[in-house]
């Protein structure tokens, strides 16, 4: 297969005396989507943002294309191509989905912003993605959570991102909205973007993932293709040993 | 906002993926579309107190050209702290400083050009220059602290107009500063805050009859209105100006940003502790542009100017439709705030109401403006 886009070895973060991160390897390649499991509290988004420059890791390297960076900034990952979809923070609700699909790179004519070229680029990139808004002044406030996550991801995909993650962008939606997420990443991955998708539910992970990493109190216990392991493992990997096993089995295998 | 643009392609196209019907964006009819405009409130407020007292102070001379000036002017100081308290309100902060402010720089412009006798050009730069710093030093505590501006700069509001008093009363013994118009006779900078442009215009209408002239005095065959204050010309450019920064370009769309939500801007690299500072020297040059139309217009400087402005400002900014939580708001819409207030507080005085009444009007109107934005935030954003 091909080397990776991104590759993070070791990685340890510590915030004052908390350890949220111990050790962290992993790597995402083109056109696949690694998925990031963990239950919470696990350092999932540490990890991330790390990855995407907003936290520096204590120790630990960061490989981009093969060469060490050091990313001072989110700024400094997305112009390097790494794309973030924040799980609590990613859209301004006051604003028109066009503001904030374009907010940081605002196109210009002369002045001014070039109202025109956002607004019809945001339909059509919208479009692609399968939404069709009603009109590009819409408040982002009055999207479902599904939409909005699609406006984050068309987004990151239109402005270049060869690395985009997406931060439990299935956990606050309903089963309709998730499978429009999830057939976007589907969508992503195949134009050859690599995909570094984080989330605790292992049937959304199953749904789309090439690669899963599981972690655990800030470690991973390594990363395991498709087909290699059952989403019980996974299960299993993420509740860190065998009470949810034993529990899932009272339930009948419904957790 | 931007223009409205039809959905590409129309709504019945099949969507390639995803996007059944409950994921659509509910239908918004044309009324509720135009209730979430910012300057709603502003409007009906403007039609209504321009009904309201031509019916009461229609016959007292409120609506010649003396009255229009008269209240004009009155509007057009509102409307110069308004814009500076909109663009900061909308991106997330308050500035309780600058009535403070407005006395500060007078007593400034006056210290420096008529008691240490610097040409008045200079003391008015120089003014700028101070005055504007102590805005990016409000704006510095805020953004490094994390403290709310409201605390922040209601420290100020003590700090500056202590020293506003302080300062000419331990140099001259005294907190009022006359001498200016002669210290600033010819003085090209202060006349561009002094001087009534367009007087031929009101000569010829004063030919034409259409507006009055002396008949008596020194002054006997001039028009009653000799042309259009400095003051009105500064409010306009600053409304201007204002509108187009924040609704058309790149930076005002950060300041949208920056109090919608900081920490989502900062994400996507928008300079959010800039924008904030550059919000807070935005309206010290306000209050400082204020301070300057006064102080020349007056002659005087005087210790105590500007009190409860920076509550007039916020009032009117909230009328023009902004919400106190920030990332929302229109200069225009605070224009328009200003336009009501002076109005209605030139208003009572010519249908001879008691001017006190003024106050129960602001918190009147206050609350309604208040709880109508919090309606309109309801609609936009969403939430029940
Ligand atoms: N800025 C921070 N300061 C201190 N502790 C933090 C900080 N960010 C995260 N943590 C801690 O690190 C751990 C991992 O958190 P997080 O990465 O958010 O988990 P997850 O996203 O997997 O739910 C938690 O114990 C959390 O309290
Ligand atoms: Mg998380």
């Amino acid at each position: 297969m091909s080397d990776p886009i991104v590759k993070m070895v070791d990685i340890k973060k510590h915030f004052g005396p908390v350890i949220a991160l111990n050790g962290v390897s992993f790597d995402v390649k083109a056109g696949e989507c690694h998925c990031l499991l963990g239950d919470n509290g696990a350092g999932k988004s540490t990890f991330i943002k790390t990855m995407s420059g907003v936290h520096k890791p204590t120790s630990g390297e960061i490989m981009f294309e093969g060469s060490r960076m050091n990313f001072n900034s989110p700024r400094d990952a997305m112009e390097a191509g790494i794309a973030t979809v924040y799980q609590d923070l990613a859209m301004i609700p006051l604003m028109s989905v066009t503001r904030n699909f374009w907010m940081g790179r605002e196109p210009k004519k002369g002045l001014f912003i070039d109202f025109d070229k956002a607004n019809s680029t945001t339909m059509s990139e919208m479009k692609k993605m399968g939404i069709n808004l009603r009109s590009p002044d819409q408040a982002v406030g009055t999207l479902s959570g599904g939409e909005r996550q699609t406006v984050a991801i068309a987004r990151a995909v239109y402005f270049g991102a060869k690395v985009l993650i997406l931060d439990e962008p299935t956990s606050a939606l309903g089963v309709r909205q998730t499978s429009n997420v999830l057939a976007t990443v589907d969508r992503v991955r195949k134009a050859g973007i690599g995909v570094v998708f984080i989330t605790h539910n292992v049937r959304h992970a199953m749904a789309v993932g090439d690669r899963f990493t599981v972690l655990n109190r800030g470690q991973t216990l390594g990363t395991a293709a498709r087909g290699e392991i059952t989403p019980e493992e996974l299960q299993d990997l993420m509740a860190g040993g065998q009470e949810m096993a034993q529990l899932e089995g009272s339930l009948g295998g419904t957790v | 906002m931007s223009e409205t643009q039809p959905a590409a392609g129309g709504q019945n196209d099949p969507a390639p993926a995803g996007g059944p019907d409950d994921e659509r964006i509910k239908e918004i009819g044309g009324l509720r579309q135009w209730l979430i405009r910012p300057e709603l409130g502003g409007i009906v407020g403007v039609i209504t107190v321009f009904i309201f007292f031509g019916f009461l102070a229609g016959d007292s001379g409120m609506f010649n050209p003396q009255g229009i000036l008269n209240w004009s002017q009155v509007s057009a100081q509102f409307m110069i702290i308004a814009v500076g308290a909109c663009m900061l309100m909308v991106a997330g902060e308050f500035d309780l400083s600058v009535g403070s402010m407005i006395g500060f720089a007078g007593i400034s412009i006056a210290m420096f050009g008529v008691v240490w006798g610097l040409p008045m050009w200079i003391a008015i730069l120089i003014t700028f220059v101070i005055c504007t710093a102590i805005g990016a030093i409000n704006g510095l505590i805020v953004v490094r602290t994390g403290l709310p501006s409201f605390i922040v700069t209601l420290a100020f509001l003590f700090i500056l107009r202590g020293f506003t008093i302080f300062i000419p009363q331990t140099v001259e013994s005294r907190t009022i500063i006359g001498g200016i118009e002669d210290a600033a006779e010819g003085d090209w900078l202060a006349s561009i805050f002094s001087a009534d442009i367009m007087q031929w215009l009101f000569v010829l209408m004063a030919e034409w009859g259409w507006i009055d002239t002396f008949t008596r005095g020194t002054r006997e065959g001039e028009p009653v209105v000799t042309g259009i204050p400095m003051l009105i010309v500064w409010a306009l450019i600053l409304v201007v100006v204002g509108h187009t920064i924040l609704t058309r370009t790149r930076y005002g769309n950060w300041i949208f940003a920056a109090g919608g939500d900081a920490q989502a801007a900062r994400y996507v690299g928008v300079p959010v502790d800039r924008v904030k500072i550059s919000m807070f020297m935005v309206t010290a040059f306000c209050s400082t542009i204020f301070a300057c139309c006064q102080v020349f217009e007056f002659g005087t400087a005087a210790a105590d100017r500007g009190i409860l402005k920076e509550f007039e400002a916020i009032i009117a900014v909230v009328i023009g439709g902004a919400l106190l939580t920030g990332g929302y708001g229109s200069v225009v819409g605070a224009a328009l705030g200003a336009i009501i207030f002076g109005v209605v507080q030139q208003g009572l005085f010519f249908a001879g109401v008691e001017n006190s009444l003024f106050r129960v009007f602001l918190g009147v109107i206050l609350l309604f403006a208040v709880i109508l934005n919090t309606y309109v935030r309801r609609i936009i954003t969403g939430e029940r």
